[in-house]
């Protein structure tokens, strides 16, 4: 597969996220101008103007309409997704990092930064449908995990709140009476650096995050329970998971076609006759000889149930920052460091890789 | 004791630290006295000088004991020790002037009894099989690394495709870990000394090695002695370091010979490191016997021998200019290289000890620089030589190229058909004939193989091949010879190439990329290729087979050190061996069939484990899909009893829809001519 490559940011890519149909990538960058894309061909839609600071991360409403956008510049916006227009700005004293749209899009979710004498904040809105009577009352606060807070998603049904940050901690707030209800803080076997990036399925059931431990965890959103750990060789930045195979995308940066790993020739050639499975032939042994020489800076793909890597794609001449998979699991998504969008098509055989 | 020191008319303070004491005197005579603390005045007065600020003395005659006391500061006291041999030349004095241990030695003096008992005859223990490793009934080898803070020895299971843990250890060296040439200890080193490790089971401590600070160590040939080295900042900026150098023996863990001096004098020679020193200092002859050791000094090479560790015949062997030497990797004989001096040429010269006698020597002209191979039987030696050309702008090499099992040991000179090609490597192959050189001035060199052997002339060197634009800087033989490793480390990144020599065909081309180190198990069966942390990312190891397969890598943080534990050398006569190889088919049936087992078993516990997974994800995801069933509704609800849920499947229909704008009818005309 040739990936397209998408320059239109100039400055360091954040944040990367599909619509609902995947037809739309909306991207966020440390520039102030956070862009829509045409998913199939990279084509660019337009952008947003407005924000006056670098926009960490973006939300899109169910039907496609809104954009909730976080900045550094101690706001979030809304926006009408399809005139560019700014619907509303939501004002804090330190900057915005992550927003999440709760189901039904009556509540968002997101976080503030540390900043002079302000500590994290989580910040629960109640997102009016008429913007006219839209208000930038917080209907909850919750402060208490140190550090930066990085992501924050809604559980399922609206009923909780998962949050991880800089103190390695994932925890799983009450949205309604800002009460901790769960954390992984004597999880033996939790991360043990910062959180970089959390990504959460689309059932809401399960969750990956990735942090610079150099792993990414599975965990079950109910009762927290850590199911996978993915093991690699550099820090993740950002962890994506497919949608349609049981596959997990960490660190992620450009492209080359997926490198496969070859099959052990002694060993005996594994069944995989479950459809679940992608690519999950063999021993860890015998992982590829990645050739990884410029920069290595690589989006690796792991099956999700074997804990395995496939394989790798390469590319992006600086860390991955971003990711994304299309919600329909036939392309996906990296923003870089260098400021590109790489989007890639899967090659046929990728649905095929069976070792 | 300690009344006469309270009584003391001099004001000192008494210390244990603060008092000589001078045994062994002669009986003297009450009427003699007065000459006899004349004589002691003047050893007082040396000691004054030596140390400038002696507080006070005082001396105390006693028939057969004598304290010299005097108060002395910290600083003296180490300078004192260091002047020691200075005092010692009054041969009579003994002088105890290590100044902690001072009361205990003398306590201990006082304790011994007047009358003689036979020692006890202690009942034999029999120790620990030290060999116990090489008894694996898999026939693994074991290795050795070091990352972060814990030292680990590992076998290398190559058949499970993983290595199986024998022993870890938390901070088991403050700085490095190294095997004895045989592979029975594994030496440690401390800011204390150096220990050694081994045993049957497990690694327990065999014998420590007191040496304060020391830096660097080596074992002789056959692991009978331990050389360790320190060097001491000098405590004023002009001078330079101090250096210790002990000899223990490894058994026993007593000192057999001290050497101490200044860094200068052990800086002859080559190009020192950051200390000036040339690691190792002594180098021990070939053999198991570890008969002799030799250092380079100043126009001298000196040859000990470690019956007595001393000089053989009392003397070095006196030599113009030497810069370097070195010992043939079996027998007693010493390379030295003299470079170019006025008038005279530069010259190789073979060396038999213990006799001295020169055996063969070889004159060269305008040379730069001389390097020195042995071969691993020590058949050949042979002498990469730089040389300026006429104009005395450019240099070429050439190798010159001894025989040494031969009679008179010819010389051979060899040059590369290119003579401006420089030399990247070289490397014999080990208890081969054949060697490889790396040459060429373009990004990817060229690979030569040369033999000692043609055909039909047996001593007549021949190339083999020449294989062009390689991305290799370094060559790795296998220790059993054939195989050999062309591996572009550094700028190359790890490019590795496994070559068969005697087909003359490269059997894998790969990578390990950043790769810092390799290293060939002891067998020649596998091979070690590792990153270790002078790169940041991709630390950890690779073991690969000897035909390049990549068996399994383990990425470990702060990668320090791998090394695979040596074995001795094979017990079997060359003749056995050679039966072996004839009849391999005979023998490998057994293991090809363990192979066989092993293999279905792996793939029997692969399957399982893997059912295993996916029977417990497909209970998580039957969990899942339940609950998002159940809570269908609500969710419906939450988004205002919109119907659409990601399980709806949308279809893009494509519709066209024609609409009619408006119609005009325009009447053309039509000319018809």
């Amino acid at each position: 597969m040739r990936p397209i490559l998408m320059k239109g940011h100039e400055r360091p890519l954040t944040f990367l996220k599909y619509n609902r149909d995947g037809d739309l990538l909306f991207s966020c960058a440390k520039d102030h101008n956070p862009t829509v894309w045409f998913a199939d061909n990279g084509e660019r839609l337009g952008t947003y103007h407005g924000h006056n600071g670098a926009v960490w991360s973006c939300d899109i409403s169910f039907d496609s309409s809104r954009l909730l956008t976080g900045s550094a510049d101690t706001t979030v916006k809304l926006w009408d997704v399809k005139r560019g227009e700014q619907l509303y700005t939501f004002k804090f004293d330190s900057p915005a990092r992550s927003v999440d749209f709760a189901v039904g899009e009556k509540l968002a979710v997101m976080t503030t930064d540390p900043f002079m004498d302000k500590t994290s904040a989580i910040h629960v809105k109640r997102i009016a449908e008429d913007i006219e009577d839209q208000d930038n009352e917080s209907a909850l606060v919750i402060r208490g995990p140190t550090g930066r807070i990085n992501r924050a998603v809604w559980g399922p049904l609206n009923k909780t709140i998962v949050s991880c940050g800089e103190d390695a901690i994932i925890r799983v707030w009450d949205p309604v009476t800002g009460q901790e209800i769960m954390s992984t803080k004597d999880h033996e076997n939790g991360h043990k650096k910062a959180i970089t990036s959390l990504c959460i399925s689309d059932d809401k059931s399960h969750f990956l995050t990735g942090a610079l431990d150099k792993s990414a965890k599975l965990w079950d959103t109910r009762t927290l329970t850590l199911i996978k750990t993915y093991v690699t060789e550099r820090p993740v930045n950002a962890v994506t998971m497919s949608p349609l195979l049981d596959h997990v995308v960490s660190p992620a940066s450009g492209w080359d076609g997926i490198e496969k790993i070859r099959p052990e020739d002694g060993v005996d050639q594994l069944g995989t006759a479950d459809q679940v499975v992608l690519g999950g032939g063999q021993d860890a042994s015998s992982v590829t000889t990645t050739d990884h020489r410029a920069g290595k800076f690589e989006a690796k793909f792991y099956d999700k149930i074997l804990q395995q890597e496939i394989g790798g794609v390469k590319g992006h001449f600086g860390p991955i920052n971003a990711l994304a998979f299309n919600p329909d699991g036939k392309s996906f998504a990296s923003g870089g460091e260098d400021g590109y969008v790489r989007l890639h098509h899967f090659d046929p055989d990728y649905f095929n890789i069976k070792l | 004791m300690m009344k006469i020191l309270r009584g003391g008319k001099l004001g000192i303070r008494p210390r244990f630290s603060n008092i000589i004491v001078v045994d062994h005197l002669p009986q003297v005579p009450q009427e003699n006295l007065i000459s006899w603390r004349a004589l002691f005045a003047r050893f007082t007065i040396k000691l004054v000088l030596l140390r400038k600020m002696v507080f006070g003395c005082l001396l105390i005659l006693q028939p057969i004991k004598l304290l010299v006391i005097a108060s002395l500061s910290i600083i003296h006291l180490r300078k004192l020790s260091l002047r020691r041999e200075k005092l010692m030349d009054i041969s009579w004095i003994s002088l105890i002037s290590s100044p902690s241990t001072c009361l205990m030695r003398l306590r201990s003096l006082w304790r011994v009894p007047d009358e003689w008992a036979p020692p006890e005859t202690k009942p034999y223990t029999p120790t620990e099989n030290l060999h116990q490793w090489l008894t694996d009934a898999k026939a693994r080898d074991q290795f050795v690394i070091r990352a972060s803070q814990d030292t680990e020895v590992l076998w290398n299971d190559a058949r499970q495709m993983k290595p199986d843990p024998v022993y870890k250890r938390t901070f088991w060296t403050e700085s490095f870990v190294q095997w004895s040439p045989l592979g029975t200890y594994l030496a440690t080193v401390h800011r204390q000394g150096a220990a050694v490790w081994g045993g049957a089971s497990t690694f327990n401590r065999i014998q420590r090695y007191a040496h304060p600070m020391v830096k660097f160590i080596d074992f002789s040939p056959g692991e009978n002695y331990l050389v360790t080295y320190s060097s001491h900042e000098p405590s004023n900026p002009r001078d330079t370091h101090r250096v210790a150098i002990n000899i223990f023996d490894v058994r026993t863990g007593k000192v057999r010979r001290d050497f101490k001096g200044s860094a200068d004098d052990f800086a002859v020679g080559g190009t020192g490191g950051l200390t000036g020193v040339n690691w190792p200092i002594f180098k021990w002859a070939g053999g198991k016997d570890d008969k002799y050791f030799a250092r380079i000094g100043k126009n001298v090479v000196s040859v000990y021998e470690t019956e007595t560790f001393s000089l053989i015949d009392k003397k070095s062997i006196k030599v113009e200019n030497v810069m370097d030497f070195s010992w043939s990797p079996t027998n007693p004989i010493l390379a030295l290289f003299v470079p170019e001096f006025g008038n005279q040429p530069a010259k190789v010269s073979l060396y038999q000890i213990p006799s001295k006698v020169e055996i063969r020597q070889k004159n060269l002209f305008s040379v730069s620089d001389c390097k020195m191979y042995w071969q691993s039987n020590g058949d050949y030696l042979a002498v990469k030589v730089d040389r300026y050309t006429k104009t005395k702008k450019s240099k070429y090499t050439g190798f010159e190229l001894f025989r040494i099992k031969e009679r008179d040991i010819p010389i051979e000179v060899l040059e590369l058909e290119n003579k401006n090609d420089k030399i990247i490597a070289f490397a014999w192959e080990p208890k081969g004939h054949r060697f490889a050189v790396i040459h060429g001035d373009n990004p990817r060199p060229d690979v030569s193989f040369y033999s000692m052997k043609t055909a039909h002339h047996t001593s007549r060197v021949s190339k083999l091949t020449t294989v062009k634009g390689k991305q290799a800087n370094a060559l790795y033989w296998s220790p059993g010879g054939r195989y050999i490793i062309l591996a572009g480390l550094k700028g190359f990144n790890g490019q590795l190439e496994f070559y068969n020599v005697d087909e003359l065909e490269t059997m894998a081309t790969t990578e390990h990329f950043m790769c810092t180190d390799i290293e060939w198990d002891p067998t020649g069966r596998y091979v070690a290729t590792a990153v270790t942390s002078v790169h940041e990312m991709e630390n950890g190891f690779n073991i690969w087979s000897f035909n390049g397969k990549l068996l399994y890598r383990i990425p470990k943080d702060h990668f320090f050190q791998f090394i695979w534990r040596p074995r001795p050398p094979s017990l079997l006569t060359p003749e056995k061996e050679e039966e072996i190889a004839k009849n391999l088919k005979k023998y490998s049936k057994k293991y090809e069939a363990e192979d066989q087992d092993v293999s279905m078993l792996l793939s029997e516990q692969d399957r399982e484990k893997r059912r295993l997974l996916k029977e417990e994800w497909s209970s998580w995801v039957t969990k899942w899909k339940k609950y998002h069933e159940e809570e269908k509704l609500e969710r419906e609800k939450l988004r205002d009893g919109e119907v659409s849920d990601e399980e709806e499947e949308y279809e893009a229909k494509e519709v066209e829809i024609e609409e009619v704008v408006g119609v005009e009818e325009e009447i053309v005309s039509f000319d018809f001519e």
